[in-house]
């Protein structure tokens, strides 16, 4: 070992060699550059690329769920149409049965009562025709008994047929007063 | 520079393998760290081609291939080998430049990485076979890269303040009292430019140096002691060789911890390089 001009020998702390400050000094360079120049941008763009698709894939993922929600809210949007849809429809089938019955109810009643004026056409003209019937069998009948009573023959039929008129529209007109 | 190492070599060489003579045996000493020339037979102008330059090279060789090999073809989601290397890049990237300089440390990770591992595999060295010598345990290596530290965070300082507010930021403390001046700015100055470089360098140096031959004195004292064949002052010979055996088997225990050291001092090294960047580039001291 070199000793220091005071005589101190500093032993190992002096480099045995030159040579090993200069290897030392060159070799670190060599390795600083090509870490520089070649490793560390490389791993930086990796990691830059990482940080790109993860931001990517955040976004894409936010898009989805916006897409999602969307979809949802339409979705939802639909519903409450067909719902209302629906409403209506039941509304209108309602209103178009209460119709209906109202219309079948009207045509009931029209029928019930074209029925009942039929029957009744049918009993004035039965009654009518009794009447006539009866009329002429009660002429004939009261007729019969007058002359049976009265005992003799009639022959002036004009004047006894006048005589059962006049009678028979008394009696028509009394029931009708007492009525 | 060649004449220069030509003229300087010869001494020294000369100083360090004089000094190996006279030790008695192998016994372990400062001697068991002289290099030992590649080519002895080309004479002592290139004793400097010697077996730690050669381990250095290596080394060196051993750290680009690695960096190149993990960065090579990278791909967004890493394979096993990819993982690997950002495992070992992540720990400089954000558990040392990123901690230590904030937002700048994109500039200086470079520098730090290829600190980190060259510091490291150099290390390791003095714990696997084939070498079993550590690189910077010849301080040369050391100075070297404290040397280069020492340049980049004055370099750096002086570029972002300009030299005068840069002595000023790391001579004179804020807040401090003027008539303290005197006392501060010497012990500031010699702190920062002088004790920086030399304990960043001494502390590497130091650290390998010692643990090497604590290693050495365990296994080759213990190889001795365990091969006597002599009575040596006194102490019969079975006592002798179970205290090499002992002496052996415990230097595992100091491997162990010499690994530990070995990446403790890469770490520390590395840390302090940033930490140095840091205030050299800090606005206020």
């Amino acid at each position: 070992m070199i000793p220091l001009e005071g005589g101190i020998d500093l032993g190992p702390l002096l480099p045995e060699h030159l040579s090993e400050l200069i290897a030392g000094f060159v070799l670190f360079v060599i390795i600083f550059v090509v870490v520089w120049k070649f490793v560390v941008p490389r791993f930086e763009e990796t990691y830059a690329e990482r940080t790109a698709e993860i931001a990517g894939g955040i976004e894409k993922a936010e898009a989805a769920q916006a897409e999602a929600a969307a979809a949802l809210a339409e979705y939802k949007a639909q519903l409450a149409e067909a719902r209302a849809e629906g409403a209506k429809i039941r509304e209108d089938a309602k209103a178009q049965g209460a119709a209906a019955a109202a219309e079948i109810r009207e045509a009931a009643a029209a029928d019930a009562e074209r029925l009942v004026a039929n029957a009744r056409a049918q009993i004035q003209a039965e009654r009518a025709a009794v009447v006539a019937a009866l009329r002429g069998e009660i002429g004939g009948l009261a007729t019969q008994l007058a002359g049976r009573i009265v005992g003799e023959s009639l022959d002036d039929d004009e004047r006894a047929r006048r005589t059962v008129d006049l009678f028979l529209t008394e009696l028509e007109a009394q029931p009708a007063e007492k009525a | 520079m060649p004449g220069l190492i030509g003229l300087l070599i010869p001494l020294e060489w000369t100083a360090c393998a004089a000094e190996e003579s006279h030790s008695e045996g192998f016994a372990p000493g400062v001697a068991s760290f002289c290099a030992r020339p590649l080519f002895p037979e080309l004479g002592e102008q290139f004793s400097w081609l010697n077996n730690v330059l050669a381990q250095a090279v290596i080394g060196t060789i051993l750290v680009i291939a690695f960096w190149l090999w993990v960065s090579s073809r990278q791909k967004v989601v890493p394979g096993k080998r990819q993982f690997f290397g950002e495992l070992a890049y992540n720990f400089i990237r954000n558990g040392i430049a990123r901690d230590m300089l904030g937002h700048d440390y994109r500039k200086f990770l470079p520098y730090l990485v290829a600190l980190f591992s060259f510091i490291l595999v150099n290390n390791l060295f003095g714990q696997f076979f084939v070498f079993m010598f550590p690189t910077f345990s010849k301080i040369g290596y050391a100075w070297a890269l404290a040397a280069l530290t020492f340049l980049l965070y004055n370099g750096v300082g002086i570029y972002k303040h300009g030299f005068l507010k840069y002595l000023k930021n790391n001579t004179i403390p804020a807040g401090v009292p003027a008539w303290i001046y005197p006392l501060i700015v010497p012990l500031e100055f010699l702190s920062n430019f002088v004790i920086r470089p030399i304990t960043l360098g001494l502390r590497l140096f130091a650290n390998l140096f010692g643990g090497h031959l604590v290693i050495l004195v365990f296994v080759v004292g213990g190889t001795l002691l365990l091969t006597t064949t002599e009575e040596l002052a006194g102490k019969p010979i079975w006592l002798l060789q179970t205290a090499g055996g002992f002496s052996l088997v415990f230097s595992f225990a100091l491997f162990a911890l010499e690994l530990f050291v070995s990446v403790m001092q890469a770490y520390i090294f590395t840390v302090l390089t940033a930490q140095y960047v840091a205030t050299a580039l800090a606005d206020e001291h």
